[in-house]
């Protein structure tokens, strides 16, 4: 399993700006890559065109060696899943019926899930420790609940590729920690998880790989601690923060902190 | 026993906070995988709700300006069928049939020509046609409702009503008949529709809401256009007709009417059923639906066509009635929750049963017969009010 992005660009309209520009990467399996940047870099539009929702695109990704536009969204869905900000929905579905919707490539075109879908979904929950919420209608269970049950909605689509839009944006810092476990475990079982995030902490902590986005172009791709540091947090989001080295029992890891006089705590 | 033991001795050892916290994980562990809700038993509130429609459907003979007992008319409904096993050859058969029968079904007619033309003629094709309209606009209200992600949408958002008001305005204008009257609003419905969808393929940006605007539009502008025939219209009997039959009615409903949108709200229905499980999947939305596998462009493609069809010939035979496709949706997902594959049949049967119900007010309520759109208003209006508050107490 392999995705190979080279030289794509993209502009939404023929005369406007580039959105994407000259984006060039590669993830293999186990691989879980933080795609960092500000607000409106081309981060969602990049996705977009990974998942097969924007065409017109100039360069190429290929899934496994084959270029994704000569694939149907049936055929790409078997190798990619999407997980959304988990947003308040419009029709309040159980949990279950949430996840079994995960399902849609396996179930007949004009049947419905049938007993071996309900415990494979079910089965999913449970690994993501949700199935108490099987009948819990999705619209009243946390953020941090919801994000859970997309995860699991993407497992049981048997995608080893998932796209993940800033899968901690809303969830409170407890849930953010949840979900990131989560997701890290699933790179380490083998999945290819790219993910979009704001913060420096979450690629040191959770990614082995991560991606620097800025005006449409990567400007630096490595390892988190590698390429992240204090020089190009204050080029891209204008902040000063100093890169701090802690070792808490056997685990080094590095973390950002902020260091701009106006903001500090003062006292 | 053996299992129980452990337990006990462990909850026995520690005293007052350290053991209410022991107490808690323990209840917690042992069973981890109860749900936290309890789902409603849906198969029982299925059963209730079509016996409620089967009593409605009977009830509906027995309402009329002519007395009729329910008795006699299901004898009657029930007559042709004894007739015609009697009338068979084989005597053995005619026989047994005779026999099984006599004590239900009087053999000498209890009931005159009348009585029979009134449920054959009247009250059947009546009845039957409310069912089906009101079956028709609700499973394309909860259509729509999901493929917009909207539960605020009717069936006639793409323009369907706005266009088959149109069609049947012309017909009426051009003094044709009946028959044709049913035929333009049809027509007019259908090209209505393929209108929205065309301008909104030709937008861009995000297609259901390209959907919604082109809708709008058209549905403007064959209002205005309706508007124009009963303009130019004679106000002796043109312009009461075209007025008449956008206020809706079923007071007309022939039998003809029914097989004619029988057929077509059956043909439309079917595939509205058979997809119900993917139209959940389509009220994520396009970026979601697609992601997991669906032709969006196709499914939306097949559930607009299908809607369409059924509004279409529904409005066609009754005319302009609002609030069914809104409200019973609402209802269906009160009561059986959001999953279509619940909500698609409730939709059939409760919005049959609702115009049924409605339209026996419609002709009992006052010395004329009262317009049923005007009726479904001021009884869908105070119910869905009533849903909305309840919903607002729920989430």
């Amino acid at each position: 399993m392999s995705l190979e992005i080279s030289h794509l660009s993209f502009a939404y309209g023929r005369r406007t700006r580039l959105v994407l520009d000259d984006v060039s990467f590669s993830v293999k399996e186990g691989d879980l890559l933080a795609v960092l940047g500000p607000n409106g870099v081309g981060k969602s539009t990049m996705f977009r065109c990974i998942l097969g929702f924007l065409r017109n695109y100039r360069g190429s990704i290929r899934l496994n060696g084959l270029d994704i536009k000569t694939l149907d969204h049936k055929e790409i869905a078997k190798h990619v899943a999407y997980i959304p900000q988990s947003t308040h929905p419009v029709f309040n579905y159980t949990v279950l019926d949430v996840v079994l919707m995960g399902l849609t490539n396996q179930v007949r075109l004009l049947g419905t899930p049938n007993r071996s879908h309900i415990d494979e979904a079910y089965a999913a929950m449970e690994n993501l420790g949700i199935a108490h919420l099987r009948d819990a209608g999705y619209g009243e269970i946390s953020g941090g609940e919801r994000q859970l049950a997309l995860v699991a909605r993407a497992l049981v689509q048997k995608a080893k590729i998932l796209i993940m839009d800033e899968p901690t944006a809303n969830l409170d810092y407890g849930n953010q920690f949840r979900v990131m476990c989560r997701i890290s475990d699933l790179a380490r079982d083998g999945y290819i998880i790219i993910l979009s995030t704001h913060n420096p902490d979450h690629a040191f902590l959770y990614a082995n790989r991560t991606l620097m986005i800025y005006g449409g172009r990567v400007i630096a791709e490595g390892t988190p601690e590698g390429v992240l540091d204090a020089g190009l947090i204050k080029d891209v989001y204008g902040v000063d923060v100093h890169i701090e080295d802690y070792q808490y029992g056997s685990r080094r890891h590095k973390l950002c902190i902020p260091i701009d006089g106006g903001i500090g705590k003062h006292g | 026993m053996a299992d129980a033991e452990p337990t006990r001795s462990s909850l026995t050892e520690p005293t007052g906070a350290a053991a209410e916290t022991r107490l808690h994980t323990a209840g917690a562990a042992s069973a981890p995988f109860v749900s936290d809700r309890e789902l409603p038993d849906y198969r029982f509130r299925f059963i209730l709700l079509l016996l409620a429609a089967v009593f409605c459907f009977i009830g509906s003979f027995a309402v009329g300006r002519f007395s009729l007992a329910v008795a006699d008319a299901v004898l009657i409904l029930l007559s042709p069928a004894v007739h015609f096993a009697m009338s068979m050859d084989i005597p053995v058969l005619g026989d047994i049939v005779h026999i099984l029968l006599s004590p239900v079904v009087p053999v000498a007619e209890t009931w005159d020509d009348a009585m029979y033309s009134v449920v054959f003629n009247i009250r059947l094709p009546r009845i039957l046609a409310a069912l089906l309209v009101g079956a028709a606009l609700s499973t394309a209200g909860a259509a729509y409702q999901g493929m917009f992600q909207n539960p605020l949408v009717s069936p006639d958002i793409l323009g369907a009503s706005a266009g088959a008001g149109f069609g049947a305005a012309l017909a009426i204008y051009f003094y044709l008949g009946t028959g044709a009257i049913t035929l333009f609003a049809f027509a007019g419905g259908l090209v209505a529709v393929g209108t929205a969808y065309g301008v909104s393929r030709l937008t861009r940006g995000n297609p259901t809401l390209g959907m919604v605007l082109a809708g709008i539009l058209v549905a403007s502008l064959f209002s205005a256009s309706t508007s124009y025939i009963k303009l130019v219209a004679d106000t002796n009997d043109q312009l009461p007709a075209i007025t008449y039959w956008l206020m809706g009615s079923l007071a007309g409903a022939t039998m003809e009417d029914v097989y004619f949108a029988g057929v077509v709200i059956v043909i439309g229905l079917i595939p509205l059923y058979l997809f119900r499980w993917r139209m959940n999947v389509l009220t994520l939305g396009e970026d979601e639906a697609k992601s997991m596998g669906i032709n969006t462009h196709l499914l939306r493609l097949i559930v607009i066509l299908c809607a369409t069809l059924v509004t279409a010939v529904a409005v066609s035979i009754s005319g302009i009635i609002g609030w069914v496709g809104l409200v019973i949706p609402h209802f269906c997902r009160m009561i059986f929750g959001y999953d279509y594959r619940r909500i698609i049949p409730a939709a059939i049967i409760m919005g049959g049963g609702f115009l049924l119900l409605v339209d026996n007010f419609a002709r009992t309520i006052a010395t004329t017969e009262v317009p049923l759109g005007i009726l479904t208003a001021f009884v869908g209006a105070p119910i869905f009010a009533y849903l909305l508050m309840m919903g607002g107490k729920r989430s």
